[in-house]
């Protein structure tokens, strides 16, 4: 009950801020809850939109399909591989820190125009931060449970199963939610940037011709569709970290 | 240097080679990428060039301006924020779901709020480095042992005595972390509103030399770019570990 309440607070503050923004700019830098809620509905039925919502939505899972499995992988070699792991984690940390979108010209000139680039692209913002939790969830596992796993003579399949992912997972976890944001960011830049369809096409289009309906109604859904995403994740987070601790 | 400093710096410039290599070899075309000495090339050139450095200046003032918004901001936000249990728990997805939304999309509001010229391009590296900051102010806070409240209880510190001999030393490392994820976001905001938005700066050239097949140009400034985020990173991160191995001598 308490969490409605939370949730409604947020509501009724961002609407708040909304609605001054509105009232200091008006409907020309930003429309107004009313008219965008009005235009989501003339937007959702029209056909092309699906299309667009399609576009999107395909290359978002796969480019977090990749960004997970290519995460996990060498976060979990570095991990596991001490030196290698000292060697590559400030290398790891640099590259996360790049601005992404100053190399979206070689993306492009790799990859083509189209949904190959995209899904490179949202990879690319994903994959790092899911490396860098995986390699310091499995540094981070406590090394008597790995001499208790010894002890009792676990084979290298129980001991994956029963030691390793439990202890590791919490932390992956967390990481998987950083990395889910920054994918679907990286798809929506690849997409404003150079592409013909999908979310992010259509507000650039939006912005290009000052439609600041379209540019509100595209964020209002972004938003939702993030922050449900990320309420799962998280409580998924906070049941996984808090079974380690009473454990 | 370490012998760690070394392997790194072997593995960095053995990947350099490679790709080198691969370029000169015609196995990476021409028109898809330069190779990278080639690039070094173009980059003193462009560093020569008055008007380019003045892109870049205008690029690095911005995203100075950003950074120390945000770091002040962002650490009174947090600050404040952890004071009000309420407050926190509402804001709570909005922090954690901040940066899957491109803020660029909201230039137009931010241009007839703040104008044509620097501020929207500033303010959208602010919008994006700020929550980082507030995050890890947050982090910070939570994270100071509760033996040490009592300890300052038992000392009778007032409140100001307290935040600056016990809260804000136990959070320092948390802080540096959050100034470390600002710098790059605001590095990440400036620059990539100046690449779709905007006509000036290191982003617009960028995008400008891209739009032209100008290979050079464009190869060039994004060297630099990677040369000044690397450079800054790892400024702070030597930082970070003198300061680790002070606390962990004192």
């Amino acid at each position: 009950m308490r969490r409605v309440g939370d949730v409604l607070l947020l509501l009724a503050g961002l609407g708040a801020v909304w609605l001054a923004l509105n009232a200091l700019a008006g409907s020309d830098a930003i429309a107004g809850p009313g008219e965008t809620f009005r235009h989501m509905q003339t937007m959702a039925a029209r056909p092309d939109f699906a299309r667009h919502l399609a576009e999107t939505g395909t290359a978002f899972l796969q480019a977090l399909a990749y960004a997970c499995l290519g995460g996990l992988a060498i976060g979990l070699w570095l991990g596991f591989h001490r030196l290698s792991g000292e060697v590559a984690e400030p290398i790891l940390v640099a590259l996360y820190s790049l601005p992404k979108v100053t190399l979206y010209p070689v993306v492009l000139l790799i990859f083509g125009l189209g949904m190959p680039a995209k899904v490179a692209f949202g990879a690319i913002h994903g994959v790092i931060p899911v490396a860098i939790f995986a390699m310091n969830a499995v540094r981070n596992i406590d090394p008597t449970l790995l001499r208790t796993a010894r002890a009792l003579r676990l084979d290298l399949r129980q001991t994956v199963a029963t030691v390793l992912v439990p202890a590791a997972l919490p932390e992956i976890v967390s990481g998987l939610r950083i990395g889910f944001s920054l994918t679907l960011l990286g798809v929506l830049i690849g997409e404003m940037f150079a592409s013909k369809r999908g979310l992010g096409f259509l507000v650039i289009n939006a912005v290009g011709l000052n439609d600041t309906r379209t540019i509100m109604a595209v964020a209002v859904m972004l938003f939702t569709f993030a922050a449900i995403a990320n309420a799962l994740l998280l409580a998924l987070d906070r049941r996984l970290h808090r079974r380690g601790e009473t454990a | 240097m370490t012998r760690l400093g070394w392997l790194r710096l072997g593995v960095v410039a053995a990947l350099i080679g490679l790709l080198e290599a691969l370029c000169r070899m015609g196995a990476i075309g021409r028109l898809t990428m330069i190779p990278p000495s080639d690039m070094a090339v173009a980059l003193v050139k462009l560093l020569q060039d008055p008007k380019m450095l003045r892109h870049i200046g205008e690029t690095l003032r911005n995203v100075a301006v950003a950074l120390v918004l945000a770091l002040a901001f962002g650490f009174v936000a947090g600050v404040v924020i952890r004071a009000l249990p309420r407050l926190r728990r509402a804001l709570e997805p909005l922090l954690a779901t901040w940066y899957a939304v491109p803020f660029f999309m909201f230039y137009p509001l931010l241009i007839v709020i703040f104008g044509l010229g620097d501020l929207p391009v500033i303010m959208v590296g602010f919008l994006f480095a700020v929550v980082a900051m507030i995050v890890a102010t947050l982090n910070g806070l939570d994270r100071v042992p509760r033996v040490l409240g009592k300890v300052a209880r038992v000392h009778r510190l007032n409140g100001a005595a307290r935040a600056l001999l016990i809260d804000l030393p136990c959070a320092a490392p948390y802080l540096l972390t959050g100034a470390k994820l600002a710098l790059a976001y605001s590095f990440i905001g400036v620059i990539a509103s100046e690449f779709i938005m905007s006509g000036s700066g290191l982003g617009h050239e960028i995008a400008f030399a891209y739009n032209n097949f100008d290979n050079r140009t464009m190869y060039g400034l994004m060297l630099l770019v990677i040369v000044l985020v690397t450079a800054a990173n790892m400024a702070l991160h030597v930082y970070e570990q003198r300061q680790l191995r002070k606390r962990s001598r004192g």
